[in-house]
């Protein structure tokens, strides 16, 4: 078989990224001064500036019909422009070039290209991050200038390019949710009892955050906070520790001995081995609050088996080693005792529910109110992509439903009928998303519609789920 | 000393007597509590004092020798007065019975009396050296029975009344000691909150066994059957002269030479020890206010001095312990075991929540714990006692007795109102303090499985809300750490202006709830979701029972023309299928929707009645 016969398809990709300030550069000839970051930097200063020019002309001319809301995209054949004023007059552009399909042709002419005109989903996520890690734009110019602001953009965004594959991004993304981690009652009021504990004993911390297998259990942080700190933990900080481990190296399961307590702390951010006479007592800085109070953070995240604890501290105190033992000492083992606790509710929890109740759907869930998302769609996430067990054509009608929604306030449900088998059903109920693939072949509308609600009465029927 | 560290004290009102003197015997009745002053043999008059003015009795009797012991029987029916080692006189006390004295001998040959206990209003046991001898009083018949009697070699005796046991003394070396149960025929010992277990406690001047020179309380279990064994040993840390009274299940040493008291608590555990070596719970003090030197102490908690004529009763003062103890654990444990202790725990809870010397998380963790230990405890034992009431008294031999509320079990409303409620309002303490000690009360009723009362759950909303720390109490509510209930849905509905999500939250709670479907339908309504609202009775089952007029209402008010409708369509067909006809009855008032039906839809558009 000639493979050169066959379609070849591309994936939407990267083209530029770019950080301006119009005001930065107004006179003739100083244009390369409104350019704070560039991506890809090996590009020619002259297209850089023309580039930039365009945008600022766009956007400057969409104001017109509509000052308050100025332009958020431009979609041409090839391409798509993202426009976005992270703050005022500082200005975040993203070009991506649209999916294709190369087309082979006979008798060795070049092959017709079809772009293909879809929703991308793409959503400027990564700028809550910078947020996170740098604080704002203005901030940093009152701190250290243009320079510094340049500086950290560039440090920042080498770093988040890389991490940023266009091609996966989903649903989950769109939403940036946070998956909770369903927990009993009793051993939820047992981690607060020592997330209070261990705030009260060590009162340098300001912000304490518990997750358990990446979900979350509880959040000291304001929910926009949590939200970007839960983004950075699961797709960052935690895929980058678990690597090592899924490969068998630096092996987390070696117990430390506090006192005479066995257990399995360790620090994920700082210090890799507190032993070690050389270790440094840096940790990553985090900015939250950035609406009214703007509070620089030291974010300790501390791990024991599956239980991790994010640890937040004014950034003004300065961590020594002293402290950093004494965390250890006192988290440590009651961390590796709550872990194992948790570990076994969880196991109890599973059998009593029974192997019926594991869901056969696949859906994607959604609440707009607590950012709570649960999807039996995807496997586990990795730093690079994240895993889904259905076909990325499905994953797009999700997509299209999705922005259909989004256009109106009222309850709407969607049924589509793909073209491989399945159906797709979307439902919005108040402030509630909630999508699901069925794989019924002869299945008509109606017994669709009856299945997506025996769904949601077995698994929604604590919610007020609106059928 | 400032007269706040005392912690044990006298009655204020002490039985006062005329004290001892040739002319004026003294006897004190253990049993009855009384103080008999007997001058001139009784010939000049009786006295009797007991602790409460009621049992005082003024007589006077024959002058028939010199009077060796005297005691009523219980009630004051009949008194029985020893004179001579070999019988013992009756005298009745019973209105309308003959006032005559009787006589009973003992049956021994050559055995003298050593002493007499009533162990009923009736019932009396000689004890004498060579056995014992229980009887009946005839008082009618002015005579005794002799119901059983036993023979043993007796040095002294003991007689402990409130469970009816004698204790005697035996054989020659006298180191038997042999106990004998009486059967309580009237229950004048209730087990409120007592151990309920009978000790006899011996001193032991030192200890052969260490090198230890100190003096020590040996304590044995002596149970109703079975064999005793020793469970406890007090150490005294001190020698000299001692004497010990029982007071609010404490054992009470005093300590002549340096003239002050310790106490004891034997159910305090000293956990690795098999046999249970005591150290004082709190730290010597001298009795309150110390007046007189004690001369004679007695094992119960009655103190008296039959030189200065005077009879108090011992009584422990909680209050104070409380800053003698320093550890919270331990001071909980030995408040729970005393009898008024409420108020006193009620105020440790306030103390270790407030001002200096506040508790850590975990000291409060232990003490809530502790509380709410108990307080399960009675609660089991109330639900047992409920059930078995239940399934027939016929059932099971034993009449269960009613649990009795001791002081100590401390309830949630006890909590809320003494503590708890003051507590949040407090300006001085943090707030992440008072929600991380109201979750840490929660957590603890939790742990024992005791359903937590709203009112708990509005105090911890209520702190949250103050603080806008709406995200901390959305996090509650999703763990259902906060129990669903209406009065909390509907607390949830009012905080939607602050909060919006709040809404969401309340509507899943009185969905959870099942029992709240009007309640829905009217929040749904409310924010004109005439449609939801529809939808959602219909899911329950309910749409046959609503009321069309409140529909239409709702569908008037949003202006929407085709949701009034499609709601008017929905009745309709509702009329159609009930009655046969799609027309509305006039009691269900809907003509004026009817009428403006017809004006924005033309009256073709009602529905046809079905032509059959």
């Amino acid at each position: 078989m000639a493979s050169g016969m066959q379609e070849k398809q591309y994936t939407p990709s990267l083209l530029s990224f770019f950080v301006y300030n119009p005001s930065f550069g107004s006179r003739e000839g100083e244009e390369e001064k409104k350019i704070l970051f560039y991506h890809p930097s090996e590009v020619e200063k002259n297209e850089k500036i023309r580039n930039v020019g365009l945008c600022e002309a766009i956007v400057q001319f969409t104001r017109t019909f509509c000052p308050t809301k100025p332009a958020k995209s431009l979609h041409t054949q090839k391409n798509r422009q993202f426009f976005f004023e992270a703050e005022d007059s500082f200005w975040i552009v993203m070009v991506v070039r649209n999916p294709m399909v190369e087309k082979p042709n006979k008798d060795g002419r070049p092959p017709t290209i079809e772009y293909q005109e879809e929703e991308i989903l793409v959503r400027l996520n990564l700028l809550h991050l910078l947020f996170l890690f740098n604080g704002t734009f203005g901030r940093a110019m009152e701190a250290g200038g243009v320079e510094l602001l340049m500086q950290k953009l560039d440090k920042f965004f080498y770093r988040y390019l890389q991490t940023l594959h266009l091609q996966s991004c989903d649903l989950l993304d769109v939403f940036g949710g946070i998956a909770f981690f369903p927990l009993d009652k009793m051993t939820y009021l047992k981690i607060q009892s020592f997330v209070n504990r261990v705030e009260e004993s060590l009162s340098l911390i300001k912000y304490t955050a518990f997750l358990y297998n990446d979900q979350l259990i509880w959040s000291g942080l304001e929910q926009d906070d949590m939200r970007i700190l839960y983004k950075y933990l699961t797709t960052s900080l935690f895929p980058r520790h678990s690597e090592p481990e899924l490969a068998g190296r630096d092996s987390p399961l070696r117990p430390e001995v506090a006192g005479n307590l066995l257990h399995y702390g360790r620090f994920l951010t700082g210090p890799a081995n507190l032993k070690d006479p050389e270790a440094k007592f840096r940790f990553p800085r985090i900015f939250v609050n950035t609406e009214d109070s703007y509070e620089e953070l030291h974010l300790i995240v501390y791990k024991a088996m599956s239980a991790a604890v994010c640890f937040m501290i004014s950034a003004s105190v300065e961590l020594t080693r002293e402290f950093c033992e004494q965390l250890d000492g006192l988290v440590g083992p009651q961390l590796t005792l709550l872990a194992s606790d948790i570990c076994e509710q969880y196991n109890v929890n599973r059998r009593i529910s029974g192997p019926d109740k594991e869901p056969q759907f696949k859906f994607i869930y959604f609440n707009h109110m607590n950012l709570a998302e649960k999807s039996t769609i995807h496997m586990r996430k990795t730093a690079s992509v994240s895993l889904t067990s259905v076909h990325p054509d499905l994953m797009k009608i999700l997509g299209d439903i999705n922005c259909d929604f989004a256009r109106v306030d009222e309850d709407e449900e969607i049924i589509v009928k793909a073209m491989t088998d399945y159906w797709v059903v979307g439902k919005k109920s108040d402030q509630r998303e909630l999508y699901v693939i069925l794989n019924q072949k002869n299945a008509n509308l109606i017994e669709v519609n009856e299945e997506v609600k025996r769904l949601c009465a077995t698994q929604f029927n604590n919610i007020f789920f609106l059928d | 000393m400032s007269e706040e560290h005392y912690y044990l004290e006298l009655c204020e009102n002490p039985v006062q007597f005329e004290n001892a003197s040739s002319v004026n015997n003294v006897f004190f009745d253990e049993a009855n509590k009384q103080v008999f002053a007997v001058r001139s043999g009784g010939a000049t008059g009786v006295v009797v004092k007991g602790p409460e003015d009621k049992s005082s009795v003024a007589f006077r009797m024959d002058d028939k020798g010199e009077v060796k012991c005297i005691k009523f029987s219980i009630g004051n029916k009949i008194l029985a007065v020893q004179r001579t080692p070999k019988s013992v006189d009756f005298i009745n006390f019973i209105p309308d019975y003959p006032h005559l004295e009787f006589s009973q001998e003992c049956k021994m040959k050559n055995a003298s009396i050593l002493g007499f206990c009533w162990t009923n209003w009736n019932e009396i046991v000689f004890i004498t050296d060579q056995g014992i001898e229980f009887y009946q009083v005839l008082p009618d018949k002015r005579s005794l029975k002799l119901l059983k009697s036993q023979s043993i070699n007796v040095n002294w005796y003991m007689y402990c009344p409130e469970t009816a046991v004698i204790l005697l003394s035996t054989t020659f070396q006298g180191n038997v000691l042999q106990p004998f149960a009486f059967k309580v025929s009237v229950v004048h010992f209730v087990s409120n909150g007592s151990y309920g277990q009978l000790y006899v406690m011996y001193l032991k001047h030192h200890s052969r066994t260490t090198d230890s020179p100190c003096a020590e309380v040996i304590l044995y279990q002596l149970p109703r059957e079975g064999s005793c064994k020793k469970t406890n040993v007090l150490k005294l840390n001190t020698t000299g002269k001692f004497a010990l009274n029982v007071v609010d299940n404490l054992v009470v040493v005093h300590h002549q030479s340096t003239q002050t008291s310790i106490i004891f608590d034997i159910k305090l555990r000293e956990p690795d020890c098999a046999l249970n070596v005591h150290q004082p719970v709190l730290p010597p003090r001298s009795i309150h206010p110390y007046r007189i030197p004690l001369t004679g102490c007695l094992t119960c908690s009655v103190c008296s001095s039959s030189v200065s004529g005077y009879q108090w009763y011992l009584q422990v003062k909680l209050p104070p312990t409380v800053n003698l103890l320093q550890d919270k654990g331990k001071l909980i444990d030995f408040l729970l075991r005393r009898r008024d202790c409420k108020m006193v725990i009620l105020s440790v809870c306030s103390q270790m929540l407030n001002g200096e010397d506040k508790g850590s998380l975990p000291v409060v963790a232990t003490v809530f714990d502790k509380l709410n230990q108990v307080f399960k405890e009675y609660l089991e034992a109330e639900q047992t006692y409920t059930v078995a009431m239940e399934s027939g008294p016929s059932r099971g031999s034993t009449a269960r007795e009613r649990p009795v509320r001791t002081q100590a079990v401390i309830d949630q409303s006890d909590m809320y109102t003494h503590v708890l409620s003051s507590f949040t309002e407090k300006k001085d303490v943090s707030h992440k303090f008072i929600i991380a000690v109201l979750m840490e009360y929660i957590r603890s009723l939790n742990q024992v499985q005791i359903t937590v009362q709203h009112y708990l759950y509005e105090l911890v909303i209520k702190t949250l809300v103050h603080h806008s720390l709406f995200y901390m109490l959305h996090q509650f509510l999703q763990y259902h750490v906060l129990s669903d209930s209406k009065p909390l849905a509907c607390l949830l509905l009012s905080l939607e202006g602050t909060y919006p999500a709040a809404h969401q939250l309340s509507l899943d709670m009185l969905k959870r709830l099942s029992t709240a479907n009007d309640e829905i339908v009217e929040v749904l309504l409310s924010k004109q979701q005439v449609l939801g609202a529809l939808r959602f009775i219909r899911s329950v089952g309910g749409n046959d029972n609503i009321s069309a007029r409140k529909f239409l209402d709702a569908a008037l008010q949003t202006a929407d023309q085709m949701l009034f409708y499609t709601i008017f369509r929905f009745f309709e067909q509702r009329n159609l299928r009930l009655r046969g006809s799609p027309s509305f009855n006039p009691g269900e008032h809907c003509e004026e929707h009817v009428v403006y039906f017809k004006q924005v839809f033309g009256e073709q558009a009602l529905m046809k009645q079905a032509t059959v």
